[in-house]
């Protein structure tokens, strides 16, 4: 690791602006400065910023920034309107992770490329003109959904999938004021030299905003499909919220994990299930619209069928409703599978 | 520059001058602490042998940059037992064989302690091993992990109802 200078901000005025790299939980930060991916030559520790605060917002909530993974999993209002939001965090990292673990740096968090994790591969992300290293290797964690020849690393969260499907807003706040940006949208994606940067220099995230779910507080899951049930990125996953009167489909969402270097909202899928009823051949045309231009990277072919599945699952048991109780194995696949 | 830190370690309040800011938590508490019942095993997050509470929280000793977390209140396995008394999870760790090595211990019990506070996994078998999930044994002594964490379970539920 690098050696840097450590300074603490106690106001979002004297983090905003400030030069260096935002040090929250550190779990990503740090751990890419041990191993020489990130070389800040400053530490801005934005852990005592008061934006731990989650607050009703309409019929929403407004999460701040510096609301660990733990906390938001358990609050009674996320589980309550957004359990789909508390099922994904849920299923990610672990307990020791998830209670350092911060909103804002999990929405910030790297790609797990690996070849972007090796200091001594070329990747343009890391270095913008260098060239993919990717491409041609290991793919099972790329792309399927909006690559280039540029970058076709995804992007890793499972939080900020669900942060998609169900509408959040990205607060950020900069030098020249604030702005928002949806947070499908949030993530760029890359061009033919790398990837632009998600914010500009001197920009801090203070809150999401997620808007009333409606009739999809108690009809939304999320389902990660990963190579252990436990403590294992996804693979591929989704999102889905959907709320049904008289048979019919009144809402629908769907996003996707996994696949593409943000979280693939298919707003497609979605106007395609409305006025339907909530059976699954409906849901499978929605996946095929979710995936709708999708290719491999590489020797990533599968991930296609898998993500189509894994939509169909996460549709379906939305449907049948979000049990009342966070199942013992958040976003399992194998729930009410006996191998559980 | 040096930088100081407090930190409460097993209840005793001590000020511990940095002058390298790169210091983890797990660092300060084996190289300058002398507390070497928290292991490093990964230094990554993987494995959860560096697993303490900070603030009654579980977390990974290795990814907290020690400046970060000053004046937190931090317990190590150190700080389990009173005197000769072993703390119920040491205790049921011992009875139902939940180690071999021995390397991931101290990490498998701070963690296991945590998971039993948090109240959320209760008597469910598959609950306890999702939440003891941050916690690798290379040796694969789940089985009597989970064992030793729902027998701790019953004994320290009943030592609150008494
Ligand atoms: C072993 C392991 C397993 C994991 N498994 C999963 C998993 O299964 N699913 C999953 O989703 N995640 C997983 N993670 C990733 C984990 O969720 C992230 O590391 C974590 O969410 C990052 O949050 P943090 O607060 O620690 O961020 P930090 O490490 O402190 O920061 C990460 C980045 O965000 C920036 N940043 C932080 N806060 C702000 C802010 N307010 N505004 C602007 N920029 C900011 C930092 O500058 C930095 O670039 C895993 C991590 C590890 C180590
Ligand atoms: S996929 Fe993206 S992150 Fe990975 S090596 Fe290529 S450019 Fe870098
Ligand atoms: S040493 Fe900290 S998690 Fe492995
Ligand atoms: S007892 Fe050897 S690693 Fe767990």
């Amino acid at each position: 690791m690098n050696l840097f200078d450590y300074t603490r901000a106690d106001t979002l005025g004297a983090a905003v602006g400030a030069e260096g790299a935002l040090l929250a939980g550190g779990t990503n930060l740090l751990d890419l400065m041990k191993i020489g991916v990130a070389t800040p030559s400053r530490l801005v520790d934005v852990t005592r910023l008061p934006l731990s605060q989650i607050e009703d917002h309409g019929g929403g909530l407004r999460i701040g920034a510096m609301v660990r993974n733990a906390d938001l999993a358990r609050h009674p209002q996320v589980l309550a309107r957004f359990p789909a939001v508390a099922e994904a965090l849920l299923s990610g990292a672990s307990a020791q992770l998830r209670n350092a673990a911060t909103t804002g740096g999990n929405v910030m968090q790297s790609t797990r490329c690996s070849y972007f994790m090796d200091p001594l591969s070329p990747c343009n992300r890391r270095e913008p003109g260098t060239g993919c290293s990717a491409i041609g290797g290991e793919t099972r964690n790329h792309a399927i959904l909006g690559w280039t020849s540029g970058c076709i690393a995804t992007h890793p969260s499972d939080l900020c999938v669900a942060l998609a499907a169900f509408d959040a807003v990205v607060e950020i706040a900069g030098p020249a004021g604030t702005r928002e940006v949806p947070m499908a949208t949030f993530h760029p994606l890359p061009d033919a030299n790398g990837v632009p940067p998600a914010l500009a220099a001197g920009e801090v995230i203070t809150h999401i905003r997620l808007p009333d779910p409606g009739g999809m507080a108690r009809h939304a899951r999320y389902v990660k499909l990963r190579e252990r049930t436990s403590f294992a990125f996804a693979i591929v996953s989704a999102a889905a919220g959907i709320a049904v009167q008289d048979n019919r489909i009144v809402a629908a969402r769907l996003a996707l994990g996994g696949v593409a270097a943000r979280p693939w909202r298919s707003t497609g899928a979605e106007a395609a299930l409305l006025g339907q009823p909530p059976i699954e051949t409906n849901f499978a045309r929605a996946a095929e619209l979710a995936l709708q231009g999708a290719a491999p990277s590489g020797n990533n072919a599968a991930k296609i069928v898998l993500a189509r599945r894994i939509a169909v699952r996460a549709l379906t048991l939305a449907a049948a409703g979000t049990p009342d109780r966070m199942p013992a194995l958040p976003a399992s696949v194998f729930e009410g599978d006996d191998h559980g | 520059m040096t930088q100081t830190l407090n930190l409460t370690i097993n209840g005793t309040t001590q000020t511990i001058a940095l002058d390298d800011p790169r210091a983890t938590l797990l660092d300060v508490l084996r190289e300058r602490l002398g507390l070497t019942g928290t292991k490093k095993g990964c230094d990554r997050g993987q494995c959860g042998a560096c697993t303490v509470l900070i603030d009654g929280r579980r977390m990974n000793a290795c990814l907290a940059l020690a400046l970060s977390h000053d004046g937190a209140a931090v317990t190590t396995i150190e700080g389990l037992a009173e005197g000769d008394r072993l703390h119920p999870v040491q205790d049921a760790f011992l009875r139902h064989d939940g180690f071999q090595c021995g390397y991931c211990t101290p990490g498998q019990i701070m963690s296991a302690v945590a998971l039993i506070a948090e109240a959320e996994a209760g008597l469910d078998p598959e609950r306890v091993r999702e939440g003891m999930s941050g916690n690798l044994c290379r040796c694969a002594a789940y089985a009597g992990i989970t064992e030793a964490v729902l027998d701790a379970t019953r004994t320290m539920t009943r030592e609150d109802a008494a």
